[in-house]
């Protein structure tokens, strides 16, 4: 989705011109202290900076939830939607400026509940966007309700008692979908792999999914913590093509080499639950991308008229 | 034209009829009235045709639920609306003609061509049928005329399925004394991807139809026509508003199918791309207004279309679009309702919905086009409006107007529909998203791209730099500014015009596609010195100026509209409980006049006749003549 990005070229030669991390960011966030979308957003500004960006040639569409917050955060435009629609939003904006850079920031509620359909279409569809679900694994804004991806068992609100059924597993439901061209895990308490995650996302020809999981301190605030605490319960999906970062492997003993082209392998990972795995699943940039077989020159407007007097011949009487 | 008729022939004069031809669905009764219809509007007729259409897609032939065919009224002067019952039929079995005597379609005293197959068919259970139905019909004064259509048709082609419809065609071209050679024009025509063979074998069928009835029949209608001056178009609504769209330079329409608004968007995925746009199919309508206003936020002109149960689930987008004041149109194409109701059929009952159906205030500009030339130019107006306002703008046409066709000036494009609709030069220093006139409400739209623009929209209550706000001046602020839009726009607006006197006993108001009917149907009650008028809305949100003033001069005001109210007197219904028609509660509380409605929602579109009753009735009841 690099299109129009700046090169980096540029900033050599103006270094005024260069924006720093911050200067992508209009205010704090509004979260409670501790909480996962904080670390999403430092990876997004460090990203833009990176790729230096120009802030009005970006858009960050989002839902409705805590994570949906995330677009008045960033220095660019924005459009905070509605619960589980931003998928569509995003999708008519990328049809109407294929070159903006689109990102969508969704909570787990916002995708994979009220915004589950979108979610398996927009997939499909593949247009080219990056994804963050940030998944806290609970109804954040609406006050600890179980989501789709709370853990069987796990108490909530709506479930007192424990959720009853196995939770719903993101990565699973994306690479079933026809037409997935990118697929990845991270999570908030591995700044290194979110941001590298992020970067690869980014680099993607297509609709990047990167589900991203993230603590609640109010409500989930332990939901993560064998993998916190245990780093061997976490395995890391390696490859050249996948990612990496330096420092990882003191962290994480536990590596796999996985090709992120082995759809059947990604699946297969996807459904493992002994170890929490980290990293690429599946990416494949040869699948067709909506925004760009769908893409139609434009038409002069004399052009039009001549097109549909000859047009109206047709109904003449 | 075909005039050697005999000099037996017997040629009645008269300005106008209605045809119907029925068939068992795939028999070609609609490629026939194409043919026919068109052959008379290029002749200078009035025409208005309206689709039969049954409800399942292969019904099983042979049986009251297989009706499938075309009504076409035509006359000397222009026609607006399909009129009464028809005074001619041309059947292709007694059961469809029998499902159409059920509805009452037919004058006392209609001519029937029917198929002569039947009544001595080799199968008992066949013949059976037909003598039953023939006994239910004959409490009717119809003049059966037995035609052996089907056994004259194979005289020519193998396959009477595939040429029946043409033989009938040449019967209605003897009868009407129409033209040939426009005929043939029209058959090649719509046979113009096809073989030469097959056009030359439809004219053969043709001719044959007309030397049988030119032999057989002995009667002929002759309709005047007056070849029209001004260039003219003839089209359904539809097609009407797939064009209006990409007239209006309307560039991505994103949609759900649904009956009976489909065929707008396979009008447009026919041609769009050849003018630049496209036609997103969403995954539902949810997601298709999502995608619309995704589009339109990025600076492209955006519609979605749709039918009632679509605009339902719209409706949290809608006033998401309301909020953020990001132009959209919407057209919602009516069927019958409540839930999926009746799908083909017509019916005026989104109207409140419309209007009010959201979470909170969400005002929007709701115009209902009245005639199919209207379909075409509403989509001009819509997103003119929808732009200059940044606003939602709802256009209510139906499927009456949808797969009605009539002849209508060919419109003059104007490349300033064209436009781009975004101001893309800088932005003035310090300008906010919603930099609000507190005079107007009105604000200067910014897309993403403009430099310096940057801002997050939000469904949120928001203040003028688009931040989220909770206190109660900015949401007040908010709600009032994107009111005061409406009030700005309203006083753009014309009084609507009254047709007949400006003053009198009643004043009949209708909106949308029942114009012609309700206005024919005055003519009829003024020829019998009635002080009758009426007016047709085409604004229902804001309403046009000076209602209460117009509906002041008169004793009583009425409105006429296709969807439920109660009647006073039936059980339990009382002035007090009884529900009325749409417009009329709109009316009643717009206007504070004891307003009455006359209402019903058959399934079809009023007729004339029914409109004609019903305003006598008033006139009894309520004033003096
Ligand atoms: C149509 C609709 N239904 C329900 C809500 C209430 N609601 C707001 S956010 C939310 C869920 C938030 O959870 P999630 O999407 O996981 O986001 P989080 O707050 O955890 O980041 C709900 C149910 C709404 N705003 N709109
Ligand atoms: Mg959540």
């Amino acid at each position: 989705m690099s299109s129009i990005a700046v090169s980096l070229l540029d900033c050599e030669f103006d270094e005024s011109k260069c924006l720093e991390a911050d200067d992508y960011q209009t205010r704090v966030g509004k979260w409670c202290a501790g909480c996962g979308d904080f670390g999403a957003l430092n990876a997004v500004k460090r990203l833009l900076a990176k790729e230096q960006l120009q802030p009005e040639k970006m858009a960050f569409v989002s839902g409705i939830g805590c994570s949906s917050r995330f677009p008045h955060y960033v220095n660019a435009y924005g459009f905070h939607g509605i619960h589980g629609r931003a998928l569509p939003i995003a999708t008519g904006l990328k049809l109407a400026r294929p070159e903006l850079d689109v990102f969508v920031v969704m909570g787990d509620g916002d995708c994979t509940s009220i915004g589950a359909g979108h979610w398996i279409h927009a997939t499909r569809y593949n247009p080219n966007m990056t994804v963050l679900l940030l998944d806290n694994n609970i109804y954040g804004l609406t006050k600890n309700q179980t989501s789709p991806t709370t853990p069987e068992g796990y108490a909530s609100n709506t479930s007192p008692r424990g959720s009853v059924l196995p939770a719903l597993d993101p990565l699973q439901a994306t690479l079933g979908v026809s037409n997935a061209s990118f697929v990845a895990q991270t999570a908030d308490w591995v700044p290194a792999h979110l941001y590298a995650t992020l970067q690869a996302a980014y680099d993607h020809n297509g609709f990047s999914f990167i589900r991203i999981l993230q603590r609640c301190p109010k409500f989930t605030p332990d939901v993560f913590d064998d993998a916190i605490k245990n780093p061997d319960h976490v395995e890391l999906l390696v490859h050249a093509d996948g990612v990496d970062a330096p420092g990882l492997e003191k962290l994480f003993k536990a590596r796999r080499e996985h090709n992120p082209k082995d759809l059947d392998e990604a699946r297969a990972l996807a459904q493992r639950s002994d170890l929490l795995r980290l990293g690429i699943f599946f990416k494949d940039d040869s699948f067709p991308v909506y925004d760009e077989i769908r893409a139609v020159s434009p038409v002069s407007a004399e052009e039009k008229i001549n097109k549909l007097e000859k047009e109206f011949d047709r109904y003449g009487v | 034209m075909s005039k050697k008729a005999s000099s037996k022939t017997n040629i009645t004069r008269v300005p106008e009829h209605t045809v119907e031809i029925i068939t068992n669905s795939g028999e070609g009764a609609q490629k026939c009235a194409q043919i026919f219809g068109q052959t008379c509007a290029k002749m200078g007729n009035g025409v208005w045709t309206v689709e039969i259409i049954p409800a399942e897609i292969e019904p099983p032939h042979h049986t009251v639920t297989s009706t499938s065919g075309n009504i076409i009224r035509f006359g000397t002067e222009r026609v607006s609306n399909w009129g009464d019952q028809s005074k001619l039929a041309v059947a292709f079995n007694e059961q469809v003609c029998l499902s159409r005597h059920r509805l009452g379609s037919f004058d006392d005293n209609c001519i029937i061509l029917q198929e002569s197959a039947w009544e001595n068919h080799e199968d008992e259970a066949v013949r059976d049928n037909y003598a039953k139905a023939m006994e239910e019909m004959s409490s009717k004064n119809y003049r059966f005329i037995q035609v052996p259509i089907e056994e004259e048709t194979l005289k020519l082609v193998d396959n009477p399925q595939l040429g029946k419809n043409m033989f009938a065609l040449g019967l209605l071209t003897e009868i009407y004394q129409r033209d040939l050679a426009v005929v043939e024009k029209q058959i090649g025509h719509i046979f113009r991807h096809k073989a030469a063979s097959v056009t030359e074998i439809n004219v053969e069928l043709v001719k044959h139809g007309i030397a049988w009835a030119r032999k057989n029949l002995g009667f002929q209608f002759e309709i005047e026509s007056v070849v029209a001056q001004e260039a003219r178009v003839v089209m359904n609504g539809n097609q009407a508003a797939a064009l209006g769209a990409i007239a209006a330079g309307m560039e991505i329409c994103a949609m759900y199918p649904i009956t009976p608004a489909t065929s707008v968007s396979h009008e447009l995925s026919d041609i769009f791309e050849n003018y630049g746009g496209m036609v997103h199919q969403a995954e539902d309508e949810i997601a298709a207004a999502g995608v619309a206003l995704g589009a339109s936020y990025g600076g492209k002109v955006a519609l979605t279309v749709t039918s009632g149960p679509g605009m339902a689930l719209k409706t949290e987008f809608l006033a998401l679009a309301v909020m953020v004041e990001i132009p959209l149109v919407v057209l919602d194409v009516q069927r019958g309702g409540p839930s999926t109701g009746l799908p083909t059929k017509v019916e005026q009952s989104d109207l409140l919905a419309a209007l009010y159906a959201q979470p909170g205030d969400a005002p929007r500009v709701v115009l209902a086009p009245r005639s199919i030339e209207d379909c075409f130019h509403s989509m001009i107006t819509a997103r003119r409006i929808a732009e200059t306002f940044r606003c939602l703008v709802i256009v209510l046409t139906d499927a009456n107007l949808a797969s009605g066709v009539q002849q209508f000036t060919r419109p003059d494009f104007d490349a300033r529909w064209q436009q781009n609709p975004v101001d893309v030069s800088p932005l003035p220093e310090g300008l906010r998203p919603y930099d609000w006139d507190p005079e107007t409400g009105m604000s200067r739209r910014v897309i993403p791209g403009t430099p310096s623009g940057q801002h997050t929209v939000t469904g949120l209550a928001h203040d003028e730099e688009s931040r989220v706000s909770y206190d109660p001046e900015s949401n007040e602020r908010g709600c009032k500014m994107r009111s005061r839009k409406l009030a700005v726009f309203q006083s753009t607006l014309m009084p609507p015009p009254v047709y007949g006197d400006e003053k009198g006993d009643l004043l009949v108001v209708g909106w949308g596609s029942t114009q012609g009917a309700i206005e024919e149907a005055v003519d009829r009650v003024r020829a019998e010195e009635c002080k009758v008028s009426s007016c047709q809305l085409t604004f229902l949100s804001p309403l046009e100026p000076d209602l209460k003033k117009i509906f002041g001069r008169f004793k009583k005001v009425m409105t006429v509209e296709i969807n439920y109210s109660d009647t006073v007197g039936d059980p339990y219904i009382t002035e007090e409980t009884r529900r009325y028609g749409q417009l009329a509660w709109l009316l009643r509380a717009h206007t504070l006049i004891d307003i009455d409605c006359w209402t019903s929602c058959p399934g079809q579109p009023l007729r004339p006749k029914d409109i004609y009753n019903s305003i006598v009735k008033n006139i009894e009841i309520g004033v003096s003549k």
